[in-house]
């Protein structure tokens, strides 16, 4: 499904990603766990298309796309998805508006004729109702006055809407409750198959426990340090990233 | 500062007067006064404190070397229409009959300036000085024409007025309608302006309205401006608000070469409330001026202005709101927020709050902002798949929302949002 090879980025003069190797294939599970600053964020925008960041070499394939020559706006409609670690607020815009404007912008993209209203509005109904979002929050404006959790949840409502390939979830779970984790997770399982792929970008292992990956990768300063099954996660929140940090810095010298 | 005049006046004078037709309705001592007006002061440049963004002498220059006043007759403006109100219309500052609806509106009286009696006649230009300013002025020498729209004490008018100003001509031209608007004790209106340019030529449209709103009464005013690039125009908008009275007026500009606005509000008794909200889209080199003045006069009034603006290319906005509370009219509430988006980095706004209050126990606030569109929000709705242009107008319709948002007449707002969409 993707390939990244060797990618670097640096947003100015600093280099985050150093060299980024990951295949996945449909059906998988990834996930990407990491220290504070290793750039798991940064790896998630990249791949997203956010412009801040400058790719310095390598490259990314995308169903046999090369991946970083698309605008952002291609990378989603050729099914990459992004769900944001920090979901962005839109005053005026409703959650419907967007969520019709963005659909038929992706059919439109392959091909295919705009979504008759009665089937999209059947669509939002089931989708809200996997992730248990208030069909009030569907008709308010994107993001605006959301709970965080509400905000992530809203995330994922998006993605089962949009049906994507391959969907990156940056930190989905931070400040997320127990409950809203359950809620998130359901939805990751519900639409989880043998076509797309998920990365699932964490700090904890808490998440890993209903989303259960396939794989799990360390990133530390900008690269994949150890790579392993689901038992590395649970590894990891055993001892920390202390022990890794030393591994790594050994390494270095 | 004192205005540096050039002969422009003299020059439009000249050109105009052997095709004006007599204006029969104002004293001479009037007329006089507006000619000499104009004949001292100009036509207003940059050197003008109040025209400081707004070179009027300039552009008369540049645009309107050679005014032939090649009026057109207009035949038809079905298109304009709205399904759901009364149509007026009003060709180059004359009152059509045959293109207008037929007034059958109980409490609704229209007559002719010329028609009015004595008494009646003292209402024109009792609210708008023609030594306050020089289109004022112009107007009132050269109006040739005009209506007086009554709508009768206690009479809810059972639905909008459209006044669909139209100018036309095939040669550069300069028309001056006018009118005046009153209601009477209790009356209830929403009375849509809207103003379009059609034909060759380029037409300056010096537009002057004089609105009474009586007490208890209730005036929903809607001023929509497309004139094109042949348009030209300064539209002045006099105001006077009596006890427990309503004015509320929304101004959507969408096109125009030059569009200056004067919306000056009095807020002439106790217990009133006025309201301004505007929205304005400017692109190429357009300059769209939006003045406006809340005279609060009287205590316990209210008012509330909200003002914004997407700003493209080279094109240039302003917004000047001056609120003004006098001595007595404590208890004064009195709001004003001025909100702008720049599109390109040709594109200037020039935003300007100015508050004179001289009583002790008010609330007065502004607030102006102008920014660019947020990237942020952009890359999140590319995220999704949403292409950069249709983000930017998905952006730009959610911030001009509040504003037609606020026009209650379903096919206006319906027409609006389409046009507005088909602009940016």
């Amino acid at each position: 499904m993707i390939t990244i090879k060797n990618l670097h980025a640096s947003i100015g003069d600093k280099e985050i990603l150093k060299g980024i190797n990951l295949e996945i294939k449909a059906g998988e599970i990834h996930a990407i766990m990491g220290p504070n600053g290793s750039g798991k964020s940064t790896l998630a925008s990249v791949l997203a298309g956010r412009e801040d960041y400058e790719v310095t070499q390598g490259e990314v394939i995308f169903n046999g796309k090369n991946l970083l020559d698309l605008a952002a706006e291609d990378r989603a409609r050729e099914g990459l998805f992004l769900a944001f670690q920090y979901p962005v607020e839109i005053p005026g815009v409703s959650n419907i508006n967007f969520l019709k404007t963005a659909l038929n912008e992706i059919r439109a993209y392959h091909g295919q004729e705009e979504m008759p209203a009665k089937d999209f509005l059947a669509l939002v109904k089931e989708k809200q109702k996997l992730v248990e979002l208030d069909g009030k929050l569907t008709n308010r404006s994107v993001n605006e006055g959301f709970s965080g959790g509400e905000k992530k949840r809203n995330e994922i409502f998006q993605m089962a809407m949009l049906n994507p390939k391959l969907a990156v979830l940056d930190e989905t779970d931070s400040g997320l409750d127990i409950d809203a984790l359950r809620i998130v997770a359901t939805g990751v399982n519900a639409l989880k198959s043998k076509d797309n792929a998920f990365v699932v970008i964490t700090h904890y292992q808490r998440l890993l426990d209903y989303i259960v990956p396939d794989f799990v990768h360390i990133l530390y300063n900008g690269k994949i340090v150890r790579s392993g099954g689901k038992e590395l996660a649970l590894e990891l929140e055993a001892k920390g990233y202390d022990e890794i940090k030393k591994q790594f810095e050994s390494l270095e010298k | 500062m004192i205005a540096e005049k050039s002969n422009t006046a003299q020059l439009i004078i000249d050109k105009i007067s052997s095709t004006a037709e007599k204006v029969d309705f104002i004293d001479n001592d009037r007329l006089s006064k507006a000619l000499l007006y104009l004949e001292n002061k100009g036509i207003p440049n940059n050197k003008h404190e109040d025209y400081k963004y707004c070179n009027i002498d300039g552009i008369f220059k540049k645009e309107f070397k050679n005014i032939e006043q090649k009026l057109n007759v207009v035949s038809d403006v079905a298109q304009y229409k709205l399904k759901d109100a009364l149509t007026l219309v009003v060709v180059n500052g004359n009152y059509s009959e045959s293109l207008s609806d037929k007034l059958i509106l109980k409490g609704l009286h229209l007559t002719a300036f010329s028609n009015l009696d004595k008494e009646e006649k003292k209402l024109i230009g009792s609210l708008a000085n023609v030594e306050s300013d020089a289109f004022i002025a112009l107007n009132t020498a050269f109006s040739g024409a005009g209506f007086h729209l009554k709508i009768e004490d206690n009479e809810q008018l059972q639905m909008p007025i459209h006044i669909l100003y139209v100018s036309s001509a095939n040669s550069e031209a300069l028309v001056n309608p006018r009118n005046v608007i009153e209601l009477g004790k209790n009356a209830e209106a929403t009375i849509i302006e809207e103003q379009i340019c059609i034909g060759t030529g380029k037409v300056f449209t010096n537009f002057l309205s004089e609105k009474f709103v009586g007490e208890n009464a209730k005036l929903t005013s809607y001023t929509f401006q497309n004139e094109g690039a042949n348009g030209f125009s300064v539209n002045t908008n006099q105001v006077t608000i009596n006890r427990y009275g309503k004015y509320d007026n929304t101004t959507v500009t969408l096109s125009g070469s030059l569009v200056r606005n004067n919306h000056n509000v009095v807020l002439a008794a106790q217990n009133c409330e006025a309201h301004l909200n505007g929205l304005f889209t400017t692109k190429n080199n357009q300059l769209v001026d939006n003045h406006t003045l809340m005279d609060h006069q009287m205590p316990n009034c209210e008012s509330n202005e909200l003002y914004k603006g997407i700003i493209n290319d080279k094109s240039t906005g302003v917004f000047n709101g001056k609120i003004y509370v006098r001595k007595d009219a404590q208890k004064t509430n009195a709001y004003q927020s001025s909100k702008n988006i720049l599109l390109s980095d040709d594109a200037t706004i020039n935003t300007k709050p100015q508050l004179e209050i001289y009583a002790d126990d008010v609330k007065c606030s502004h607030g102006t902002s102008t920014g660019k569109i947020d990237e942020v929000a952009v890359f999140y709705l590319n995220a999704r798949g949403i292409g950069r242009e249709s983000a930017k107008k998905l952006l730009l319709n959610a911030f001009a929302q509040e504003v037609i948002n606020k026009i209650e007449v379903d096919e206006l707002k319906d027409k609006i949002l389409n046009l507005f969409e088909n602009e940016l």
